[in-house]
């Protein structure tokens, strides 16, 4: 592989892991307390408010069952309005981090719904405010699923990306299609597979080890 | 003091899990209610710290109506009433010193009281040396000791109960509540005590309520509900610790119910309580009405200190001294039945 292949396939790597770092870490902040709020708010929760919750687990299904591809095109001035452009890699953050959200908050309900009830119970026994509630109880006790699900977030995002790449985003998906497609250059095409691969094998490698930590049942 | 006046519960407005229940539980007293599965226990110890808010009627703690406080009234009377439960539910997050400084952290005592108060406490039920394992590697007695530590590190004058025992193997369950009675004398915490198992009452409780359907349908002290019980639903809670069937041990005899034989020898059952324990009724037996009696069988029970006794005895001698003897027995504070005949040559 010339210099020229190795130099396009670092700055590409960079680009994707810019991509997943930025739209995981914003998919984290607002999942997870979307999440958080789906479970509280449904009725019978902590802090049952249905007149909130059924249009936000609304709006939270129809975003989730549209395929990526469509969302990415379909919210293209959206994404014009907050990235000032609708190409290039920080322009692709903006569908990404989108999609991943309401995937994320499902996941992190599911899992505090695993929560035995009986512990919220207990804690309310104690005398426990809502907000302790979900601070002593939901996040610890779900911690080990709230690791799982970020994994899983993250390793969807990868193949995202490489989609988001093609409509100009960058990353590794961009330049397999680009070179290793388009210009019939194969070793491109399986150095950038090797990278993939590796690239989640680690993810989900450090994922498990630390939601394994994490897991004290 | 607390006061449960005219409390109904019903579910969805149609399924009557409670109807009209009055109690009074006194200061100090552990106070348990028992019934069947389904009964409306858990209900109604759920109405006490509001868990569970009844339809109507009135909860008092030390004459405050809970069914009439905010809730953020409710959360700071909570903090004075503990609680536990038949499957522990501890934070399987947190370590046993986590776990107990838990509600210590929600009501915001200072890092050195919650040391102070975590450590005494842990002392005191016995785990000190697993203050850093996770409830995962602690067996359910051990669970339950957590649970119980947790209940009442912050000093509450309530401890109400769960079926705290019902997960347990009997000799936990015995250790269990060995610890529940001294927390009570140590530290005069009241305790209310939910339970299907009647061996929890008679080991334990001051007073038991009997709760069927929804409703008490008897109170008394426990000695008085083993002694003369007045419902049916009573009389099997008492069966299941206290049985009248034969100890297996003396099914080799063959007892038979009729006579087989003029020589076969009748065997009795005596079961009497307390105040007649004492009596020389075997003595009497042979010297006054020159019986031979043999014990088949021997035991007694001691609820609260009064003796229960059981004693299956064969009696032997002339037909009119026999009957003689039964009816002295008869007139006797004892309860005396005839179960059978057993052949002689045994
Ligand atoms: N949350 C609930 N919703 C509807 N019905 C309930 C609920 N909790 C209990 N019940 C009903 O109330 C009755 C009493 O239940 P419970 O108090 O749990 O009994 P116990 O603890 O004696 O087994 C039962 O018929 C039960 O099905
Ligand atoms: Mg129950």
């Amino acid at each position: 592989m010339s210099p020229v292949i190795t130099n396009l396939l670092l700055k590409s790597l960079g680009e994707t892991l810019y991509m997943l770092g930025v739209s995981a870490l914003i998919a984290a902040l607002v999942g997870i307390p979307l999440g958080i709020l789906l479970v509280v708010t449904e009725k019978g929760g902590i802090l049952a408010c249905p007149a909130f919750n059924k249009p936000l687990s609304f709006v939270v299904n129809v975003v989730r069952s549209i395929p990526f591809i469509i969302l990415m095109v379909a919210i293209i001035p959206l994404t014009r309005l907050i990235a000032g452009t609708s190409i290039g890699t920080t322009a692709a953050i903006v569908p990404l981090t989108i999609a991943a959200i309401p995937y994320t908050a499902r996941m992190v309900e599911t899992s505090i719904r695993e929560i035995p009830s009986g512990l919220i119970e207990a804690a309310e026994s104690m005398g426990a405010t809502p907000l302790q509630i979900i601070w002593k109880v939901f996040i610890p006790e779900a911690l080990p699923a709230i690791i799982e699900t970020m994994t899983v977030v993250i390793v969807t995002l990868i193949g995202s990306s490489a989609m988001a790449g093609t409509i100009g985003g960058g990353g590794l998906g961009d330049l397999a299609i680009r070179y290793g497609y388009q210009r019939f250059q194969a070793d491109v095409m399986i150095a950038t597979i090797v990278v993939l691969v590796v690239i989640v094998q680690a993810i989900q490698f450090i994922g498990s080890r630390l939601a394994r930590k994490a897991d004290k049942r | 003091m607390i006061e449960l006046k005219h409390i109904n519960k019903s579910y969805d407005g149609h399924i009557t899990a409670l109807e009209d229940i009055n109690l009074t539980i006194q200061d100090g007293e552990i106070f348990g209610i028992i019934g069947q599965s389904g009964a409306g226990k858990s209900t109604l110890i759920r109405c006490i710290n509001m868990l569970e808010p009844p339809t109507s009627g009135e909860v008092l703690i030390n004459g405050k109506d809970m069914t009439k406080l905010s809730q953020k009234e409710l959360r700071e009377e909570r903090k004075h009433i503990g609680m536990i439960f038949q499957h522990f539910n501890l934070l399987s997050s947190r370590t046993v010193w986590q776990n107990v400084a838990f509600p210590l952290e929600l009501a915001k005592v200072p890092k050195a009281e919650q040391e102070k108060k975590i450590a005494a406490i842990l002392e005191l039920v016995g785990l000190t040396e697993y203050r850093d394992k996770y409830p995962a590697q602690l067996s359910g007695g051990q669970k339950q000791r957590v649970g119980i530590a947790r209940a009442i590190v912050s000093d509450p004058e309530v401890l109400l109960s769960d079926e705290a025992t019902s997960a347990l193997d009997p000799e936990t369950v015995k250790s269990i509540l060995q610890l529940l009675k001294r927390i009570n004398k140590k530290l005069g915490i009241t305790i209310i005590m939910i339970t299907h198992q009647m061996e929890v009452i008679k080991q334990i409780a001051d007073r038991v309520a009997v709760i069927e359907k929804g409703k008490i349908i008897e109170e008394s002290s426990v000695v008085d509900l083993f002694t003369n019980p007045k419902t049916e639903t009573s009389r099997k809670f008492i069966g299941s610790v206290i049985s009248n069937e034969l100890p297996e041990g003396l099914s080799h005899m063959n007892i038979t119910k009729e006579r087989q034989h003029p020589e076969d020898l009748t065997a009795l059952r005596l079961s009497f309580r307390g105040d007649v324990a004492d009596e020389p009724i075997v003595a009497n037996l042979i010297r006054k009405y020159d019986l031979d009696v043999s014990i088949l069988y021997g035991n007694i029970d001691y609820i609260h200190g009064v003796p229960f006794g059981k004693l299956i005895v064969t009696i032997a001698g002339a037909e009119e001294n026999i009957r003689a003897g039964l009816s002295h027995l008869d007139n006797l504070p004892i309860e005396s039945e005839v179960i059978g005949y057993v052949p002689s040559h045994n």
